[in-house]
């Protein structure tokens, strides 16, 4: 894409070409491709552990893989899914919009940001060979909780190094993204003028320079367990296992809204370019981003209710997480109000971005129900909390994801994408995602425990229900792949605005934005 | 891309990333057959190590030579400082998790574990402690008999007080070389500086015998159940990041008799000297809560 703009640009330098061209490059572009192929890969990979999951589900008793692979599959689909599909998938598009967004060149700096990158193909070989080793993948959860993380074999091992080094990728780029929006904004371009995207990925970034660095000092805690003797986690030597939840949840939660705010920051620019009217409520938006970002860091301990914990940390971490209700609660509101007596149409993006406010909203409910402590020891490691947590990633990161691309894909490759087959692919993925995850709601109420091979029989309908749409939803996924690459390779030549009248500097720029955007910065009124 | 003034400097295509990658990776995988007992281990870290130090010159050195070339301005300036400060704020949160650990075990875990009668109906708790299986803490600085039963702490006014003062002065040595590389007194600042990184040294030299004295005659070692664990840790890290430190400065130092640096105009020096008042404070705080209370 855009390659014959870069060969105009830079004639003057010997640029690399071919693959040398992807591994050297410092433009935010390009980089920006490479996360966002990244991520869609490791969804794929992710995926597919997935479906070993259900496969062993589909039915009652253990037929397909054994215990301890299964057990594996559940630690690598997390992890892959975290670290490797969410995470990038989010930088992948700060690394293209930001820039584009605020008027800057590119990102603040460069050559960080290609080794940000060139970090994970490094980890996930790292994370992903474990599995090839003797003993298998790491199998403790993606959690990797003490003792059952300090008992596991040198898979275990690749998987902190792993984590080390997906840390060191995430704090770098957070670092750019920061450093970018503070420093490199075209004159005019007020913080209280930034696109919610913008806003959303600020504060995020501030959430992973804050705690990554906690992730890394707690999985190094676990590597000196295992091999240097220490006892942080162990009782015999004054340790305590518990412990290792409270660092790591401390990292844990604010990592959830690290995987959340860009899809908010998504929806928030699908959804007025769709209802034609300006975001509703701006300023608190901004206000609510940040809200939910401080209380991020106080209400690490919800996941920990039946650890045994004194009853005053109960009922505070009850009280600080359903408070979060009200800053996410503002943002729903906004999101419909910005749709009311709106021109609404309903392209793709616009389908995606109405879905994930439906469906996020029925996670953050289900959310609701798990902060409330003593219902909470009931519902705790049900597959209730499974159906919770794949409302709010699934229908709200990963599909704002899609509803993104779908968004800015005309932009990236000067091409409208299809769209009969991008509304096929909308609501086979949505239809099939409730069929997979809306019956774990009734699986877990009942009792079936999460990360269990098998089950009572009981379970049986709705696990059936659950694996059959898992299927359809993988499937719906290469519908998805194939749409992407067709509008990269062709289709209807995009204008410059794309969509009617939508707001921002991206649409400003022809399409394909060339190799090189806003050399010299836009004055913004 | 490149050069027109007033412009924000873009670097060209590098390749340093992807060698600071294969670096890191080489450096990990050797480090992980190291502790599963692979025999490639240590030659694959070493390796590694050389590439990741390969890269650093490299990068390092790129930049200076484009700084020194004046491709950047201020505003490329302003990006680098600001990185800085984040990094520098990562770093803080690192020595938290550490911090976090102490104070959870110390406050928490331990009387909770004393209370527990029913497992360890014996186990007193307090502060140093091994834990109910580990070895008694007796007074600190003290030699023991058996350090299979027995462990000494390190008390707070030997080496770590004279540690605490030979690193608040260095913070003292460092700004006098800034004030006197912003008035263009090179002599002075050449001085200084040199005298901030033979401050690092020393504070070093004592650290290790410290380590020395804990594990031959005081039977702290890592394994020393809690306490040993997060004194070694806490401490360790903040050594590495000293001698991380001190190899910035040095650097920095040999680039001010090269003559480098403006007195309006030198990231680097600033840089180096943030880190090193951070890594002050950290063992301010380090002295307060792991040697003294």
């Amino acid at each position: 894409m855009a390659t014959e703009e870069a060969a105009h640009h830079d004639e003057h330098h010997a640029h690399p070409t071919g693959i040398l061209r992807w591994i050297t490059t410092t433009n935010h572009k390009d980089i920006g491709t490479l996360y966002l192929c990244f991520s869609l890969a490791m969804f794929m990979v992710g995926g597919l552990m997935a479906l070993v999951i259900r496969t062993e589900l589909f039915q009652p008793g253990l037929q397909v893989v054994d215990p301890h692979f299964f057990n594996q599959m559940t630690t690598m689909h997390a992890l892959v899914m975290i670290f490797g599909a969410v995470m990038p998938g989010f930088v992948g598009f700060a690394n293209w919009m930001l820039p584009m967004m605020i008027g800057a060149p590119d990102m603040a700096l460069p050559r960080l940001n290609n080794w940000s990158f060139w970090i994970l193909p490094f980890a996930f070989t790292m994370l992903l060979s474990s599995l090839l080793t003797a003993g298998g993948g790491p199998a403790a959860g993606w959690t990797l909780y003490a003792p059952l993380s300090i008992q596991g074999g040198m898979a275990v091992d690749m998987t902190i190094f792993a984590v080390h080094m997906m840390g060191v990728s995430s704090i770098l780029g957070a670092i750019n993204v920061i450093v970018t929006i503070f420093n490199m904004r075209a004159p005019g371009m007020t913080l209280m003028k930034l696109p919610l995207f913008v806003w959303t990925w600020l504060i995020t970034a501030f959430l992973l320079i804050a705690v990554m660095p906690v992730l890394a000092g707690v999985v190094t805690m676990l590597l000196t367990d295992r091999h240097f003797d220490t006892a942080f986690f162990n009782p015999a030597g004054g340790g305590d296992p518990v412990m290792f939840q409270h660092i790591f949840w401390f990292f844990g939660h604010p990592e959830v809204y690290i995987l959340i705010l860009p899809a908010f920051g998504i929806i928030s620019e699908i959804i007025p370019t769709f209802s034609r009217k300006p975001l509703f409520g701006y300023t608190t938006m901004v206000l609510a981003t940040a809200g939910i970002a401080f209380l991020s860091f106080i209400v690490w301990a919800h996941h920990m209710f039946t650890v045994g914990m004194p009853l005053a940390g109960e009922l505070f971490f009850m009280y600080s997480t359903m408070l979060i209700a009200v800053p996410t609660g503002v943002k729903v509101f906004n999101w419909v109000s910005t749709m009311w007596r709106g021109s609404l149409t309903f392209e793709t993006p616009m389908l995606f971005a109405i879905a994930v406010v439906f469906l996020f909203t029925i996670g953050g409910f289900s959310g609701l129900m798990l902060a409330i402590t003593p219902a909470d020891f009931q519902y705790h490691d049900t597959y209730f909390v499974v159906a919770h947590f794949h409302y709010v990633l699934f229908s709200g990161s990963i599909m704002a994801m899609m509803g993104g691309a779908y968004y800015w894909l005309p932009k990236w490759t000067g091409h409208m994408y299809d769209e009969k087959l991008g509304k096929a692919h909308f609501w086979s993925n949505t239809i099939f995602f409730n069929i997979t995850f809306f019956p774990q709601h009734f699986l877990g109420l009942a009792g079936m425990p999460r990360r269990i091979p098998d089950y009572a029989l009981q379970f049986t309908e709705f696990n059936v229900i659950s694996s059959i749409g898992a299927f359809g939803l993988g499937l719906s996924q290469l519908l998805f792949v194939y749409v992407v690459i067709k509008c990269v390779r062709g289709g209807d030549k995009a204008s410059d605005e794309v969509w009617e009248q939508p707001r921002g500097l991206e649409w400003t720029v022809p399409s394909p934005a060339p190799y090189h955007t806003f050399e010299t910065p836009p004055r913004v009124a | 891309m490149s050069g027109a003034p007033g412009s924000y400097y873009l670097p060209n295509p590098s390749a340093w990333p992807i060698i600071g990658s294969i670096g890191l990776f080489t450096l990990l995988l050797g480090f992980m057959l190291f502790l599963n007992e692979g025999t490639a281990g240590p030659w694959l870290m070493i390796f590694g190590a050389g590439i990741i130090a390969l890269m650093l010159i490299g990068w390092f050195g790129t930049v200076i030579n484009e700084s020194e070339g004046g491709l950047y301005n201020d505003h490329v300036g302003m990006s680098f400082r600001m990185s800085m400060l984040w990094f520098i704020f990562s770093e803080i949160m690192f020595f938290a998790a550490f911090f976090g650990a102490l104070f959870y075990a110390r406050t928490l875990a331990v009387p909770w574990l004393a209370d527990t009668d029913l497992l360890w109906p014996n186990y007193e708790g307090g502060w140093p402690t091994a834990g109910p299986k580990g070895p008694m803490p007796i007074d600190a600085d003290t030699a023991v008999s058996d350090p299979a039963t027995q462990f000494s702490t390190i008390g707070p006014w030997g080496i770590p007080v004279l540690n605490t003062l030979l690193l608040l002065s260095s913070s003292v040595t460092v700004t006098i070389a800034h004030h006197a590389l912003k008035q263009g007194a090179r002599g002075t600042l050449i001085l200084w500086l040199g005298l901030t990184v033979a401050l690092g040294i020393v504070f070093l030299y004592f650290q290790a015998i410290e380590y020395h004295h804990a594990y031959s005659e005081l039977g702290l070692t890592l394994g020393t159940g809690v306490y040993g664990g997060t004194f070694f840790m806490l401490t360790g890290f903040h050594g590495l990041h000293v001698t991380i430190g001190a190899i910035m400065l040095a650097v920095v130092w040999l680039r001010c008799i090269r003559g480098h640096f403006k007195p309006d105009n030198h990231f680097a020096f600033e840089a180096s000297a943030w880190y090193w008042h951070f890594v002050d404070t950290v063992w301010v705080g380090l002295f307060v809560f792991v040697y003294v209370f």
